[in-house]
């Protein structure tokens, strides 16, 4: 019924005709026409004139029937470096990756049909976590949209509930503003990811290249002040209560708020916990981090949200992960939510104070509010809060034991690569136990150094994003930490890396297994380990010292605790290639503390069969 | 459930009900009815939702539409204090002997007969859901052929417009 009803009215609508966007387009064009160049050129040169305008200094792409005309200028940019990769899905994540090591927008390009849904798992994985990028697509010529014709793929369909928005650009004079608007919507509100869809015919017609001084977005307008009046509010809040917790999401990372946090931290005394996507929002040696929440997170952390009076949630989205079976989350706290997407806020949890704003906006406004109520001498006493968390951090310590068959123990090597590497590194991890392993024992200290999929949970990222990242970040040291299971899924981008000359270091947590699902079977399904043995250690297929060899990289191979800080400390001296390491490991290592999927926070497990929470309840 | 009646703007752009009825399906909102059309600024379309709201505010829902770039203004306009409308064409078997009847119901509804065949009309209504049911009801006994009905569209009532109203949903 409805189905029909929508049809039926969609047919009263009077042909699309002069759009709102070209007319306005045009007008600011024109108005800029005297005092800006005016160039004559290509559809496909506006494109690169366009992302050269952007600030755009590395696309990653593969190029291919329909966006080939754009690759014949880009040759001669001198500004724009574009890196040839071997799978689109690897220029997705390279342009996370870049985007969240350097904090600018992650640029990726491919043609029409194949190469566009080979895209959709990196657009998906960058819009799930907030990843400014911007994603060029060819298209079929203009008349053969809507024909099946070959390589086509309607992605801006495809892509409509996985983008912040997406545009299909039918008139070459619209490039330019059509790029633009890309960019800004990309980069500021709520980051994400813009899909701009360009027919082969757009780019090869003849048109005219303005740089537009500003975007028109009429329905695009982020809020950026929060309010006075809920500032003031919730500094009373956090000036009087009496358990509060400081609940930090990647708000904090991409709104740069990392010092005005550690104000705000300090000067209250308030316990903080650094989500999965915030790691290294605060730094993991200072005395007030509990560490991370979630399913896998500290007992600290898990039992400091549980039984807060107040959780001050800035830049977080009270994720499943972090809250576990809601209706038994944090069952006592009065909630102030600061986020910068009004949808987040009160969208899982309740907020009794809601914060709508740039969430370093609303810290700094914080500092500044709780200050003033603290002068008037309202200061919360926090002993008996840090004491009964002290307790917790005490007893139920991050920890791991080695294997019980005498095999290599996986928490051991991530935790010497972090101690090695240290925290000046930078940290991309795939999607599995070695992430989480990688999240709780690599000690983190500075912003931007801990690069991950959380919200898609993307097996295959870590590669990819590795190398975007060091491509971003250039001087640092970059090292993927990622599984067996993967590594496999993108290690093509290995050949990028070494030919294009992009040294970054792989730790393959090698258990041979897919592991955290593994780990389920162990917990959940009786130890039937249906379809996870991935055979790389009972038939060594593949030989990644081998593979890593084929790939122009230097590969290493560890089995044993008394070479772990040698290869790692060899792989840290090579500069002019990528490194592997095949960290042969025990199969049966789990991660621990576990919340099990569908439980309550209150039933954490530190480890199998011990619930410090639910057992005192 | 209850009811809630929203009139959104959007830019009158290609693609723009593709996005707001996804947005609906990949949400889980229930849509009752859609109805959408040009409005006095032919930059701007006007969209009448009609969305089902169960366990869920109805808050999720215009923060949710509020960030489709394309989508300008949202307002929900109460029942109390809007108009309601939809438009329902009905085709009825009829002849000599049960045309006059029907003549008599559809003039009591204030409806028209629009076309006419020796054994068959249609009939033309418009108003509230109610109303339209009650009128449906009372044509069925004479053997409906088909019938269509549109969406609601709505606007508040009073002289300010929707570009003028204050009152965002969110």
């Amino acid at each position: 019924m409805t189905q029909g009803r929508t049809a039926e009215r969609l047919a009263v609508i009077p042909p699309a005709g002069p759009q709102a966007g070209a007319s306005a387009g045009s007008s600011a064009a024109s108005s800029s026409a005297a005092t800006r160049t005016v160039e004559r050129v290509t559809g496909a040169k506006s494109v690169v004139r366009s992302l050269e305008e952007a600030g755009v200094d590395v696309v990653f792409g593969i190029p291919g029937g329909a966006v080939l005309p754009v690759y014949d200028p880009l040759l001669d940019s001198t500004k724009v470096r574009h890196v040839l990769v071997r799978h689109e899905q690897g220029a997705g994540h390279a342009a996370t990756g870049y985007a969240q090591a350097s904090g600018r927008v992650g640029v990726c390009m491919a043609t029409s049909g194949p190469g566009a849904t080979n895209l959709v798992t990196p657009i998906a994985d960058a819009q799930m976590d907030s990843v400014p990028m911007v994603a060029i697509t060819g298209q079929v010529g203009r008349s053969m949209i809507g024909t099946d014709g070959f390589q086509e793929a309607d992605i801006c369909g495809i892509t409509m509930p996985i983008t912040k928005h997406n545009f299909l650009v039918t008139d070459p004079a619209e490039i330019p503003q059509t790029i633009a608007a890309a960019f800004h919507l990309a980069a500021t509100g709520r980051p994400g990811v813009v899909l701009v869809d360009i027919p082969k015919d757009v780019l090869q017609s003849e048109t005219t290249f303005v740089w537009p001084p500003d975007v028109h977005l009429p329905g695009y307008r982020p809020t950026m002040r929060p309010h006075a009046g809920q500032i003031a509010a919730a500094a009373k809040l956090i000036a009087s209560s009496r358990r509060p917790v400081l609940y930090v999401g990647g708000g904090v990372l991409k709104a740069r708020a990392t010092e005005s946090l550690r104000q705000l931290a300090e000067s209250t005394g308030i316990p903080v916990v650094t989500t999965l996507m915030a790691r290294g929002a605060f730094p993991d040696s200072h005395i007030q981090h509990l560490g991370m929440p979630g399913m896998h997170g500290t007992v600290a952390a898990v039992a400091g949200m549980q039984r807060a009076d107040l959780i001050i949630a800035l830049g977080a989205r009270f994720d499943d992960r972090v809250t576990g079976q809601l209706s038994t989350f944090a069952p006592g706290a009065t909630v102030i939510h600061a986020d910068i997407d009004p949808a987040e806020i009160g969208k899982n949890r309740v907020a009794d104070v809601p914060i709508v704003g740039d969430v370093g906006e609303v810290i700094a406004d914080l500092v500044v509010a709780v200050a003033a109520e603290q002068a008037s001498g309202v200061v919360a006493d926090l002993t008996a809060w840090w004491a009964e968390l002290d307790d917790f951090r005490e007893t139920f310590p991050l920890g791991y034991d080695w294997p019980a068959d005498g095999s290599l123990s996986p928490q051991y090597v991530i935790e010497r690569l972090g101690a090695i590497a240290g925290p000046d590194a930078i940290y991309a991890a795939g999607v599995g136990q070695h992430q989480m392993w990688a999240a709780q024992f690599i000690k983190y200290e500075k912003p931007f150094t801990w690069l991950n999929s959380g919200g898609l949970g993307t097996m295959g990222y870590a590669v990819p994003a590795a190398m975007g990242a060091k491509m971003g970040r250039p001087d640092a040291v970059v090292w993927a930490i990622d599984g067996d299971g993967c590594f496999q899924m993108t290690n093509q981008e290995l050949a990028t890396c070494a030919i294009e000359g992009i040294p970054i270091k792989v730790a393959i947590i090698n258990n041979g297994n897919l592991g955290m699902v593994r780990q389920w079977q162990t917990l959940f399904y009786g130890e039937r380990y249906s379809q996870t043995d991935l055979g790389t250690h009972k038939h060594r297929i593949p030989d990644f010292k081998m593979l890593a060899e084929s790939y122009g990289c230097v590969g290493l191979r560890c089995e044993s605790k008394e070479d772990v800080d040698k290869t790692i400390q060899a792989a840290m001296e090579i500069n002019d290639r990528p490194v592997v390491v095949d960290f042969t490991v025990g199969a049966d290592a789990q991660v621990w503390p576990m919340v099990a999927a569908g439980t309550g926070n209150d039933q954490i497990m530190a480890a199998r069969g011990i619930r410090p929470l639910f057992d005192e309840e | 459930m209850s009811r809630h009646t929203l009139s959104v703007l959007v830019e009158n752009k290609p693609g723009v009900l593709a996005r707001v009825s996804s947005l609906f399906s990949r949400r889980g909102f229930n849509i009752h009815s859609l109805a959408v059309g040009p409005t006095e600024n032919p930059e701007v379309s006007r969209m009448t939702i009609v969305v089902a709201v169960e366990g869920l505010p109805l808050e999720q829902v215009t923060k949710q539409l509020n960030k489709l770039v394309n989508v300008l203004k949202i307002v929900e306009l109460p029942p109390a204090q809007a108009v309601q409308r939809e438009l329902l064409l009905i085709k009825l078997r009829s002849d000599a002997a049960s045309r006059p009847q029907i003549v008599t119901i559809v003039d009591m509804f204030r409806a028209h007969i629009i076309d006419i065949t020796p054994d068959a009309l249609t009939v033309e209504a418009t108003g509230t859901s109610d109303k339209l049911d009650a009128l449906v009801k009372m044509l069925e006994p004479f053997g409906v052929r088909e019938m269509v009905q549109s969406g609601m569209v709505a606007l508040g009532r009073g002289p300010r417009s929707i570009t003028s109203t204050s009152s965002r949903a969110d």
